[in-house]
């Protein structure tokens, strides 16, 4: 693909000069010269931008003439925004990607979504595809991720039963030493939480034996996933598996766990705004993530997790298998989590769990 | 261009085809109406279960209002997969607890469960309305629960519906073309039967058809029967007209032709005179034979097909009479007739039977004996019309009556005369006018022979 060089070769010049946006906003163009380009494709999104690249520049080097723009922005904002657009009759962009699929549910039941259909979204599982208009692109488990030196092989809670017990005793290494998101600011931290509270009956004991050891409840994946490399936390519970197996693979200090009683999948969901200006490039893209090559580009980014087999350097993640495994489906049954009443009902049982607890 | 003949086969089709056509649309249209009824029942009791459910999880916490909203209700509404799901909860001030505001609440509300339909957010939306009642000490009246959902589950189930009928009314439909073809294939194989037995049948056969063939088929076996019958009947008239004609034209002619030989070898010019003129009375007589044979084979004819008219019996009468003494000036006898004062209607060709009753006249002149008499009446049975010929002579043994219609050429054939001949006329006139000829002896011992007819009922 030699004529496709010079297009590969800006896209790369255009990546490296990754501009920092308005507030938190981190902004990447990829493919041909914004400005130039009549194929304009673009996309807001909660993944981070770095290993979100490739995957775009895997995307822009098949399509001659075309051009990226992929905004990172928080699931939150992208929430607000793309609603306020929906109401004004406009798109935020082409393509919408978020991790918070309850946000993703409540755009497309409020009717902000346009339907595409093609062999790709036929092939989705019913879980990850809700009206032909939200479409799952990724495959990441909620962890629990420990420092692999401070915690003995024998100590690593398997489950959450393991972890209950391992909290027990009073006098136990974990105590003040245990992270998890703090699911007031966490969008993705609180739909965890509520969909582990409807899964298993472990929850109720598993609030209280977390608030028992004091624990920390912080903000943001990297934060946390860094207090564990250095020591400052020796266990984090319900971490996005994407972020932990990618600094795993990297870092041998940070060891991950997929509960064997049962583990949360979370597939990042990618609706196209009901007046994107450029629905059918959207529409490519995502078959493009949706076809073998696109999912390979996701695996290599650890966003897409091969969860099963054996831990090995290459993988290295502990899990029970496959049939453990519990994919939240978008479903209208996401929304209860947003109710505001349900919502504060939610919240107000885990502070005082967790408040009590730290007392 | 000749116009093909219509087929029943394709006549059926299409009335098959019409009645199907037009039974398939209602059936549609009904399908398609208890599909969406049906598809609306099983999924408003899903609306109304998650309606009940929320309202459930409704308490009062401090004088306000508080929804503990459960997922179950909403694992029941995506129970209609692909269905974007509403609610909002409202309090007694009508103010929204929770949900969304933008929802039309119902024209009404009841204790019970209440089921409304509106557009919203771009589609059309089936809402369920719930309302529940408090009497609490700081909260006193009601709490109205609206749930709602587009329509696409039950669209999608409705038209399932419709399919899986339609697909078993197809099925049937095809079932009854099927069986339709059958049926008219079986019901018309008599008529093959009756194809094949006229075919493969002797053309001088003309006996009745015996074929097995169900009541609707009958009636043009029995059509075709009667056809044959009068088609023999003439047949037979026809043949032994040609072979009475044959027969009494030969002894004339032979005749003549002795005469002829006598004449050659004879020299003597007053015998041979008296030959010529012998001759010439044979040449008369022979001529006379000739005429009336023609007549009568014309009368035959024309009393099957002549058209039938109104015709009053008593001027047949008169017509014979005036017809008998033209043509027989020489034999110098009297014909009685007796004629009723009133009309006797018939319905008939009345050359035909001129002719017929002037056999009979000239059959009683010839065989009888004076006085013959002709007589026209009424039977005592009012149905009944007679025409009839008396005469004082033998007339024909009692034995031969029932046969003497038929078979004239052996019965009378013998007679130079051709008495029999005249009869199978008259006979053959009979029969073509629905009658009979009828012989019989009166009390005072006269031959009688008469033509029966039907009344042609009324008077002019």
């Amino acid at each position: 693909m030699i004529r496709h060089l010079p297009a590969a070769l800006t896209g790369l010049a255009v990546a490296l000069t990754m501009t920092m946006a308005a507030a938190d906003n981190r902004v990447v163009t990829v493919g041909s010269a914004w400005d130039d380009s009549r194929q304009r494709l673009s996309i807001q999104g909660s993944t981070d931008i770095e290993p979100f690249l490739p995957v775009l520049e895997a995307f822009a080097n098949r399509t001659p003439g075309l051009a990226i723009r992929y905004e990172e922005i928080l699931t939150n904002d992208l929430h607000d925004r793309s609603t306020q657009a929906c109401r004004d009759g406009k798109a935020l962009a082409d393509l919408l990607i978020s991790s918070a699929i309850d946000l993703q549910v409540q755009l497309v039941n409020d009717g902000c979504a346009q339907p595409h259909v093609s062999p790709g979204t036929a092939a989705l599982p019913d879980w990850a595809n809700w009206r032909d208009e939200m479409f799952g692109i990724t495959f990441e488990p909620a962890v629990i991720v420990y420092n692999r030196q401070l915690v003995p092989p024998g100590q690593v809670p398997r489950s959450r039963f393991d972890l209950i017990d391992a909290l027990r005793p009073a006098d136990n290494p974990f105590l003040g030493r245990i992270a998890t998101y703090d699911i007031e600011r966490s969008g993705l931290g609180y739909l965890f939480a509520f969909v582990d509270a409807q899964h298993a009956t472990t929850f109720g004991r598993l609030i209280e034996a977390l608030a028992r050891n004091r624990v920390v409840a912080t903000c943001c994946s990297a934060d946390i996933i860094d207090g564990v490399a250095e020591g400052r936390y020796l266990l984090a519970y319900n971490m996005l598996g994407s972020y932990a197996l990618a600094r795993a693979l990297v870092d041998p200090r940070i060891g991950v766990v997929a509960p064997a009683d049962y583990t949360l999948i979370l597939s990042r969901a990618a609706v196209i705004p009901r007046r994107a200006p450029r629905p059918d490039l959207a529409k490519r893209f995502v078959d493009f993530l949706l076809s073998a090559d696109g999912r390979r580009q996701l695996a290599e980014a650890s966003l897409i997790v091969q969860v099963g087999g054996t831990e090995s350097e290459e993988h290295p993640l502990l899990s029970a298998g496959a049939s453990t495994l519990r994919p939240i489906p978008f479903s209208p049954a996401l929304l209860v989590g947003l109710d505001r009443q349900k919502r504060r009902l939610f919240l107000d049982l885990w502070r005082s769990s967790v408040t009590h607890g730290t007392d | 261009m000749a116009r093909r003949p219509a087929s029943i086969a394709r006549r059926l089709a299409v009335a098959i085809t019409l009645i199907l056509g037009a039974g398939g649309l209602v059936v549609t249209v009904a399908a398609y109406a208890y599909g969406r009824q049906a598809a609306s029942e099983a999924y408003d009791r899903l609306l109304a279960g998650a309606a009940f459910e929320i309202g459930r999880s409704v308490s009062i916490v401090g004088g306000s209002v508080v929804v503990d909203l459960p997922v179950s209700a909403f694992e029941l509404l995506a129970l209609a997969p692909d269905d974007r799901v509403f609610y909002r909860i409202v309090d007694r001030d009508g103010a929204t607890v929770t949900g969304n505001e933008a929802l039309p609440p119902p024209p009404s509300i009841s204790e019970d469960v209440a089921f409304y339909v509106a557009d919203f957010a771009g589609e059309p939306v089936r809402l369920a309305a719930v309302r529940r009642r408090f009497a609490e000490r700081a909260y006193s009246g009601a709490v109205d629960v609206f749930v709602g959902h587009t329509t696409r589950a039950r669209s999608a189930l409705a038209w399932d519906i419709t399919a899986k009928a339609l697909l078993i009314l197809a099925a049937a439909g095809l079932a009854t073309v099927a069986l339709a073809a059958f049926a008219v294939r079986s019901s018309l194989l008599p008529l093959a039967r009756i194809e094949s037995e006229l075919l493969g049948r002797d053309p001088k056969d003309l006996s009745p058809l015996h074929v097995d063939s169900p009541q609707e088929i009958e009636t043009i076996v029995a059509a075709i029967n009667r056809f044959m019958e009068r088609l023999s009947r003439r047949v037979t008239v026809m043949q032994t007209l040609i072979a009475d004609a044959t027969h009494q034209l030969r002894t004339p002619i032979s005749a003549l032709r002795a005469q002829a030989e006598l004449a050659t070898a004879e020299d003597d010019p007053d015998r041979l005179r008296g030959i010529a003129r012998r001759i010439h009375q044979r040449a008369v007589g022979l001529g006379r034979l000739a005429d009336q044979l023609l007549n009568q084979a014309l009368i035959i004819h024309r009393a099957d097909i002549a058209e039938r008219e109104r015709l009053d019996l008593r001027t047949v009468a008169v017509r014979v009479t005036e017809e008998t003494d033209h043509d027989l000036p020489d034999m110098g006898r009297e014909l009685g007739l007796k004629l009723p004062d009133d009309p006797v209607m018939t319905r008939g060709d009345s050359l035909s039977l001129v002719e017929a009753a002037k056999n009979l006249v000239n059959n009683a002149f010839r065989h009888g004996a004076a006085p013959v008499s002709l007589a026209v009446a009424i039977l005592p049975d009012g149905a009944t019309v007679e025409l009839s010929v008396t005469d004082h002579g033998p007339g024909i043994p009692q034995d031969d009556w029932p046969d003497s219609g038929r078979r004239f050429a052996r019965a009378a054939g013998s007679s130079t005369q051709g008495a029999g001949l005249g009869l199978a006329i008259v006979n053959a006139v009979a029969e073509a006018h629905d009658g009979s000829l009828v012989f019989s002896r009166t009390p005072d011992g006269r031959f009688k022979a008469a033509l029966h007819l039907p009344a042609a009922g009324g008077s002019q």
